[in-house]
């Protein structure tokens, strides 16, 4: 994807990812509040939230562009930081409800504030972003530090009148959705309608309406009554982007299920469900959990849905259930590493994947801090990393490759020698132009395409 | 930093210093030869006539080893989620099924030793796991000092064994430097003892499975950890440290680590538990 075509195709060139912004502490010794665990760009792109273990969230905004410099596209700086959740502990079933942040989700901007959804094991927050960079000055019972004035020295009155002061961000919690879920929260997802929200954990998915916060619908329980019969979760779920009534939720068992909320209070009927029947050929012990979807996302268009799994990235069109319209390799090269790969606990790892703004491209992590592409039109794909020595800023980031064996060129990595301790889980895609996000442990990278950051 | 946790974390570092990552780095890389030579189209046909295509590859276990193994390997995974501060419902679901898949495929192989001869589609999970145990048990007495950990018992084993031996004892003597250790670590403790244990450990597990309560899944960590925070308060915080310790030996795993020792630590720990809270008490 970062070889231009020459004489190839007309139509948008194939784009130059090179880094652009990294922020983290570069110390070999991370502390693990400070991983990364969730990354969201807003709405418009302008603002970019990150989560981690430690209970907090980052917002980063991007400075407008300067004029003097067209090409040197806004810098995201530091917005706002703050505590979104703390441990906390369980004392009916003596466990730790941990403080990482799973997901965070921005709501549709209706006014000057911004407001997003972050959400740990239990507990949803909302949160509302306000900016302040002009304070009242000239009262008349007040002075300056706030104190009452003597009203024997008050001799005439005064208009208060605003004044600038250096811009405040304000971060507050105005909303809580507690107690709403025994099993650990997964995913959230914001509706179309801009009035509701879902959550869902492993074994049920809660309807809120964001103004209140004692009560919430249930409208997916896969629970049975027998404990012992439990042999599937939810792992993702999802609104439709367009459709108030309708959302997807994937299972453990690689299977994904598109509900009507129109069709009964409790979705456990799902309206359509998109299973590929198992390749006999592959069949191993560990098929069932390579099947496991561990992301959902709908297209921006609504008409596809994008899953990832562990081994690959799977494109589904809603009409069609009887398989994935398009399936993409993302590492089949550790299929023969299953066994070592589920004895430490790697084969369990949850890769996010993403759309482009024109969905005309997705992207999912991998292992080595390698991250991958996939053009859907041109079927071509590439394997970059994130990782401080790869990466020189503005420097255009050189494709990677992994040799299973074979011939070996110069700068490619064998597969024994993959860092699985060194994941891309979170990565996220700015919703118009080409610019990614990608949490790598500690650390977020940003990377822009060099010569087109408009998408056609 | 009390008695008994300090007890603990001395025998766990024990444990640890006493088995070496190359061990479990062999086995696993063994492991991960049997899975890819093309054994997945014969062994799950349930064929077992893989041996003699194997003839030519002494350092790979029979496919009765090499699925014995990852029973094992997912029985041990089951109950060190007892050491996480929260099980992960998805994982266990996942590694409860590949158990399912494993003991579902011994039965019809007839591999698996049935007390009750019932054809049900789903016989009881424990008494399953308890003819496990009891056949291995009874299975290392016959081998002498031939005692692998990972040993299997199945009754084509024995009647192949004429076949059979000869490439597992040539598979066992290259893996015989790992078990060996193993096999001391389970006679370091009185082994009747440790297997007890390891039994009441997987009983709990499935009895739990099988409980009606809502959160039986937490539960299932919740009786061992019960006698933890009743000794001292002080402890659920050196228990969550303790924990956290525990995780991060497990985490840093690029390359596999023997999770034997781990469920030998668990059943010290209860060992521990027992003795440390009869000191106390008297």
């Amino acid at each position: 994807m970062s070889h231009k075509q020459a004489g190839g195709p007309p139509g948008e060139s194939a784009a130059d990812w090179c880094l652009y912004q990294l922020n983290g502490a570069a110390e070999l010794e991370v502390s693990e509040a400070d991983i990364i665990s969730t990354v969201e760009f807003n709405h418009t792109g302008e603002l970019l939230a990150t989560g981690d273990k430690g209970g907090r969230v980052v917002i980063f905004q991007r400075e407008p562009e300067s004029k003097n410099e067209p090409y040197n596209q806004g810098e995201y700086n530091v917005y706002s930081t703050f505590q979104s959740h703390e441990p906390e502990f369980d004392y009916l079933k003596s466990l730790e409800i941990e403080e990482k942040i799973n997901k965070i989700k921005w709501l549709p901007q209706q006014n000057a504030a911004h407001s997003l959804l972050s959400t740990n094991d239990k507990t949803i927050k909302l949160w509302k972003i306000t900016e302040r960079d002009k304070r009242p000055e000239g009262y008349n019972l007040k002075d300056e530090e706030g104190k009452l004035k003597d009203l024997s020295t008050v001799t005439s009155l005064q208009v208060p009148v605003l004044k600038p002061m250096d811009l405040m961000v304000e971060v507050t919690p105005r909303r809580i959705f507690a107690n709403g879920h025994t099993y650990h929260v997964n995913s959230i997802s914001v509706n179309s309608d801009c009035e509701t929200y879902m959550s869902a954990d492993d074994l049920r998915i809660n309807l809120w309406h964001l103004a209140i916060t004692d009560r919430s619908f249930n409208i997916v329980d896969i629970k049975p009554a027998n404990m012992e019969d439990l042999t599937e979760v939810i792992t993702a779920s999802e609104f439709h982007p367009h459709h108030c009534n309708l959302f997807v939720y994937s299972s453990s068992k690689g299977s994904l299920r598109l509900c009507d909320m129109r069709a009964s209070a409790l979705c456990d009927k799902h309206s359509k469900l998109y299973e590929e029947p198992e390749d006999p050929s592959n069949r191993s012990f560990f098929s069932e959990i390579i099947s496991s979807v561990s992301d959902v996302k709908f297209s921006h268009s609504g008409r596809y849905m994008l899953t990832r799994d562990y081994l690959t990235v799977k494109v589904w069109d809603l009409n069609m259930e009887t398989k994935p319209v398009e399936t993409y390799q993302v590492h089949d090269y550790l299929r023969s590493k299953l066994c070592s790969l589920y004895e430490n606990d790697c084969i369990f790892d949850k890769f996010e994947c993403a759309w482009n703004g024109s969905d005309s491209v997705i992207m999912t992590g991998a292992y080595n801090n390698f991250f991958r592409m996939f053009d859907r039109n041109t079927k071509r794909d590439v394997t970059l990393e994130a990782s401080r020595e790869s990466s020189k800023p503005r420097a255009i980031l050189k494709p990677r490759r992994v040799c299973v064996g074979g011939k070996r060129r110069k700068d490619d990595i064998s597969v024994d020698s993959l860092d699985f301790t060194k994941k891309i889980l979170h990565t996220a895609w700015h919703p118009t132009e080409n610019i990614i996000a990608i949490a790598a442990t500690n650390n977020l990278y940003i990377f822009q395409d060099k010569v087109n950051s408009e998408m056609h | 930093m009390s008695r008994k946790v300090e007890l603990s974390l001395l025998l766990y570092g024990l444990l640890l210093s006493s088995m070496g990552e190359e061990e479990g780095l062999h086995q696993t890389q063994f492991l991960d030869t049997m899975f890819v030579r093309g054994l997945k189209r014969k062994c799950f046909d349930g064929e077992e006539d893989i041996e003699g295509t194997l003839a030519g590859i002494k350092a790979i276990p029979s496919y009765n080893l090499q699925r014995q193994s990852l029973l094992d390997m997912s029985l041990v995974k089951l109950q060190l989620c007892h050491m996480l501060v929260e099980p992960n419902l998805c994982r266990s679901v996942l590694i409860a099924n590949t158990v399912r898949q494993i003991q579902e495929e011994m039965t019809q192989d007839g591999t698996w030793q049935m007390i009750n001869t019932q054809s049900t589609g789903q016989a009881s999970l424990d008494r399953l796991v308890s003819t496990d145990i009891l056949c291995r048990s009874s299975r290392d007495q016959a081998e002498g000092k031939h005692v692998p950990a990972y040993g299997t018992f199945n009754k084509d084993f024995e009647s192949d064994q004429a076949q059979d031996s000869s490439e597992t004892m040539s598979t066992a003597s290259s893996v015989q430097a790992p078990r060996n250790l193993q096999s001391n670590v389970w006679e370091m403790e009185n082994p009747q003892e440790n297997k007890g244990n390891f039994q009441k450990s997987l009983d709990q597990i499935f009895e739990t499975l099988e409980n009606k309560s809502p959160n039986s899944v937490e539960d299932l960590f919740s009786e061992v950890d019960n006698s933890y925070y009743d000794l001292d308060t002080m402890l659920t915080g050196m228990m969550s440290n303790t924990k956290m310790g525990h995780c991060d030996n497990l985490e840093t795993f690029s390359t596999p680590t023997n999770t034997a020792s781990n469920s030998n630590c668990k059943s010290d720990l209860n060992d521990l538990d027992h003795i440390v809270e009869i000191l106390v008490e008297s």
